[in-house]
């Protein structure tokens, strides 16, 4: 076979990758395991053993505030870190804050930076800081055209269902983080023809369980959309927004909250309220990080491992 | 190039001459500004989360958190744009009422102010 022809195959496997080779796992209980339906054993060999994507989340670039007085420093260590993952992610999400307070060419600063992690594509919901100042005007035209609705997606990825929700927008007085009406009746569509036995990972900014309602830490009416996906028997969450680790189970359903790149919160009720948090400088870096999702067919979930930015 | 440059002189002219009138105003104008509060933002909370002051009141806020924060009316009369640290903004207010605002970054914090007739 010669190189070109070895291409044109990577590449249609890479484009069989995008469009749902799920067809090639069986499937049970939420969990892939490596037999396949309708394969030989010569094949069986040849096919994909899992696979790894990445999560950075709320890299506030432009953020100068004494919590992190580099905090491009610390962003370009983030993409140092993703760039050096081994194996490669086949992709990365972005759960959001991408820019501090909308910032003007802060969107363009994080997507090419990202370019430079080598991966083929990148995925974004937004935060709070992405949106509010113009409703989602910039974030949409930039990240949401196509999509399904105001900047909530999904895809699949060699069997495993990804949906992107978007919690953040039309914020409202008193009144917490909300996915409303129109997301959560995509949403139940969406997952509507799927076997139950198909893992799914959602991901968005807002923590879409009650980590600290008392500091915004919630979504009002995630509890909705969790009810579509409880039948499913293996769900993982992944959010941002509160710049800590945070993780539960409930269930079938596995909750992740991911670090920083820019700058820690306090944990949940400590101090006055929420908001960056000054540390000595030493300990800042083992604070800030990225996140290396893996999923292993066989494996019950998926494996979260959370790397910080310390040398 | 000359009737260019002769364009440009004319235009910085008409700026001055704005800029003059502008600063001119608030001395001439038959309201006068009051500088009234100044709200402290810190740890997710407006300080003094309710002032009254007569109308024609400048109020200001400063924000002292590091987190961006806005002064955002609840039914849209002022909007200031996203406040980073130290930054301000300050509204004047001419009508008497009640102007409940909020941040829409962290919408759980919230304040009001109450105008009475300047009278």
């Amino acid at each position: 076979m010669s190189d070109g022809d070895d291409l044109d195959r990577r590449g249609f496997l890479q484009c069989m990758a995008w469009t749902g080779t799920g067809l090639l796992w069986s499937v049970a209980g939420g969990v892939l395991s490596s037999r396949i339906i309708g394969a030989s054993a010569a094949e069986a060999q040849t096919a994909p053993s899992g696979f790894s994507f990445a999560q950075i989340s709320d890299t506030h670039v432009g953020f100068r505030g004494e919590a992190n007085r580099d905090a491009m420093g610390t962003f370009a260590a983030a993409v140092a870190r993703l760039k050096a993952l081994d194996p490669r992610p086949a992709f990365l999400i972005h759960t959001g804050d991408i820019t501090h307070a909308q910032k003007a060419g802060a969107f363009d600063t994080v997507s090419e930076a990202l370019k430079d992690v080598g991966v083929e594509r990148v995925f974004y919901v937004p935060g709070e800081n992405d949106v509010f100042a113009d409703g989602g005007t910039e974030y949409l035209n930039r990240f949401a055209v196509g999509g399904p609705g105001r900047g909530w997606q999904s895809f699949d990825y060699r069997g495993v269902h990804f949906v992107g929700l978007v919690n953040v927008l039309d914020f409202k007085a008193g009144q917490l983080g909300s996915l409303g009406h129109d997301q959560l009746e995509w949403l139940e569509r969406d997952v509507a023809p799927l076997a139950s036995s198909t893992p799914i990972v959602v991901f968005a900014h807002v923590p879409l369980w009650a980590v600290y309602p008392q500091w915004g830490w919630v979504t009002e009416d995630g509890a909705r959309a969790l009810g579509y996906l409880r039948r499913f028997g293996s769900v993982t969450v992944l959010n941002g927004h509160i710049h800590q680790i945070m993780q539960k189970v409930e269930g079938n359903v596995t909750f992740h909250t991911a670090r920083s790149t820019a700058f820690p919160q306090p944990a949940p009720g400590v101090g006055p309220g929420p908001g960056p948090l000054r540390v000595p400088v030493e300990e800042l870096r083992g604070l800030l990080g990225i996140r290396e999702v893996t999923y292993a067919p066989g494996a019950e979930k998926l494996a979260v491992v959370d790397r910080s930015l310390d040398p | 190039m000359r009737p260019r440059d002769g364009w440009r002189r004319r235009m910085v002219r008409v700026g001055w001459a704005a800029a003059a009138l502008l600063i001119a105003v608030p001395a001439s104008g038959p309201a006068q500004t009051e500088t009234g509060p100044r709200i402290e933002i810190k740890a997710h909370d407006f300080g003094t989360p309710e002032v009254t002051v007569r109308a024609g009141t400048r109020v200001t806020w400063i924000n002292h958190d590091d987190d961006a924060h806005t002064v955002t009316s609840s039914t849209d009369v002022f909007r200031s744009p996203g406040l980073d640290t130290d930054d301000t903004y300050s509204y004047t207010f001419t009508q008497p009422g009640t102007y409940e605002y909020f941040c829409t970054l962290h919408p759980l914090m919230r304040g009001k102010v109450i105008v009475r007739s300047g009278a």
